[in-house]
């Protein structure tokens, strides 16, 4: 008699999500999908709603086969696996995801997961960032690719990263009005890691058109910027920032993209038991996992940029290894001149990975320097001085900052607050980063419903009873 | 200033993909024309500047990563459930509760 199959949930259905749910069905295996997206995809690779009509050209630009061909192999696979689209994970614990999704709150056991979770823009505060028309970067991308929405008009672009001028390429493509590409990164950051630029081949080819381009089209590109301000009378109007000469200037719009590049999506893999570490280059906490993806033996497999932001291309490479590696453990045969070859991909795009971030550095710099007047818990709206007063209290960590000032305390769990709110304890504090730990992962990972939490209660309650 | 006052200015620009079916929303008494698809977000802010106040300040909110991760963009409908605007399509004849308040 065979024992019952090993159940598998990869949460996410985005390139790493897709391509490990299509290399477990190719070797027999019925995954459980989970995706938070009501159509797959991820962020990356979302597809808009029904009825839309732009064709994936349009959509994904240089990148439209590889969008295509991430929804194709989903959509293939579709039959063989338990899809299950708008549905969040919420909780992980003991084997057991909670979910909710469109029938309601559920529970879905398993022996492994394999984690997909993908990233979020990074967001260094300044004044005036809650005013009514400033986005994220991908948010601004989301509007017009998902909605066919421009954030504004005109629109600025502010921060550093390669969605900088990708996402200002697509609006002025689309015909929005771009009024400034404005880069806190300089030329300057960039020559030191060119060898390891080149590492990127074709995409390091594509950056520098994308960077270049605006130039052609007469879009004001400004790099070495500070961000000063954003203003306006309830809702955007303006941007100031100093240019590279300490010169201040104001540029009037009524959409403003931010973002600093993105930031892994760690809460699942945290309440998943496994261990986190410091990185210094994207100074945020980090699932630890080796090259294939392994965080917890045979339990816990991490994919994507959910395990440290590398990119799309990267994402599926590394979905792909993190199903061989369960595969591998569990005793079932793979072809290992694949997984050699999937390594050898995956190490030279880290390589080119790491020269990027050193490229287009973030300037968590700046988040140490803000005025104590602002706002860096957009959720609870707790200000930089408010951090800083609750120094006096001499909170040896993030957490216990947060239960002095409530910053992080919000819906969005420090998701967006928490990378800055570091900044300003360990300045305040005079320690490094990496002292003031990071804001814990808790159950549940996004808000619920009063209503959903009452009725998993309930139903775990019921559970309780019945055993 | 109210959130979603006629005339003012709109926070979202329409630059593609209007050839879809028009729905109707409702924010407070007032009917908003939208197209399907829209997520409740985009219906908003194409007639609008604003989803919501903040809870602790005199600010306006209008979403900010469009991707479900910031909780900026929650709205409540009239039946008084909570809901996200970036991640709910809206569907014809949807009712919000007008926030506009004192």
């Amino acid at each position: 008699m065979s024992e019952r199959a090993p159940a598998v949930l990869i949460v996410g259905a985005g390139p790493a999500g897709t391509r490990a749910a299509e290399t477990l069905v190719a070797h027999g295996v019925r995954p459980v999908v989970v995706d938070e997206g009501l159509r797959s995809g991820g962020q990356i690779y979302r597809q808009p709603p029904e009825g839309f009509s732009r064709p994936a050209s349009a959509l994904y630009g240089f990148e439209a086969r590889k969008a295509e061909a991430v929804h194709a192999a989903l959509a293939a696979v579709r039959e063989s696996i338990d899809y299950r689209p708008g549905t969040l994970v919420w909780n992980v614990e003991g084997g057991v995801a909670q979910t909710l999704g469109p029938e309601g709150v559920g529970r879905i056991a398993f022996d492994s997961l394999i984690l997909a979770t993908g990233a979020m823009d990074r967001v260094i505060p300044f004044p005036g960032w809650t005013l009514p028309g400033a986005f994220t970067m991908g948010g601004a991308q989301v509007a017009l690719k998902a909605q066919g929405c421009a954030i504004g008009e005109p629109v600025v672009f502010m921060g550093t990263g390669p969605l900088l001028y990708l996402v200002a390429y697509q609006y002025a493509h689309a015909g929005a009005r771009v009024a400034a590409i404005l880069d806190t990164s300089s030329a300057a950051d960039a020559l030191p890691v060119l060898p390891g630029l080149l590492w990127g081949g074709r995409t390091f080819a594509k950056g520098l058109w994308y960077m270049t381009w605006p130039r052609t089209a007469g879009i004001p590109v400004r790099r070495g910027i500070v961000p000063v301000a954003a203003e306006g009378e309830g809702a955007l109007e303006a941007v100031r920032y100093r240019d590279r000469r300490g010169r201040e200037h104001r540029v009037a719009c009524t959409g403003l993209g931010i973002g600093y590049g993105v930031k892994s999506e760690v809460q699942l893999a945290e309440l998943a038991g496994c261990e986190m570490a410091f990185d210094p280059l994207a100074q945020q906490w980090l699932p630890e996992a080796d090259g294939d993806g392994r965080a917890r033996d045979g339990a816990v497999y991490l994919a994507g940029d959910g395990a440290g932001v590398a990119g799309a291309d990267a994402a599926e490479l590394r979905g792909r290894l993190a199903a061989l590696a369960w595969l591998a453990d569990h005793g079932i045969a793979v072809d290992r001149g694949e997984r050699a070859r999937l390594r050898a991909k995956l190490r030279r795009i880290m390589r080119f990975r790491d020269a990027l971030e050193r490229a287009l550095p973030v300037p968590f710099h700046l988040a140490r320097a803000l005025p104590d007047e602002t706002v860096i818990c957009r959720c609870e709206v707790i200000t930089a001085g408010e951090i800083r007063q609750g120094r006096a209290l001499d909170p040896a960590e993030l957490n216990r900052a947060k239960a002095y000032t409530r910053v992080g305390m919000g819906r969005c769990q420090g998701r967006v607050c928490g990378p800055a709110a570091a900044q300003i304890l360990a300045d305040a504090r005079g320690c490094d980063v990496a002292e003031v730990g990071r804001l814990r992962g808790q159950a549940p990972v996004k808000p619920l419903g009063i209503r959903a939490g009452a009725l998993a209660a309930v139903e775990d309650n019921s559970r309780a009873a019945s055993i | 200033m109210s959130t979603q006052s006629p005339g003012a200015t709109c926070r979202l620009v329409r630059v593609a993909e209007t050839e879809r079916p028009g729905v109707t929303v409702f924010h407070g008494a007032r009917p908003l024309p939208a197209l399907a698809g829209d997520t409740l977000l985009t219906a908003l802010l194409c007639n609008g500047v604003a989803l919501r106040r903040s809870e602790f300040d005199e600010g306006l909110r209008a979403g900010f990563c469009n991707m479900g991760a910031c909780q900026d963009c929650w709205v409540t409908l009239e039946d008084g459930s909570r809901i996200r605007a970036c991640t709910t399509e809206v569907q014809d004849g949807m009712r919000i509760r007008a926030l506009d308040g004192p």
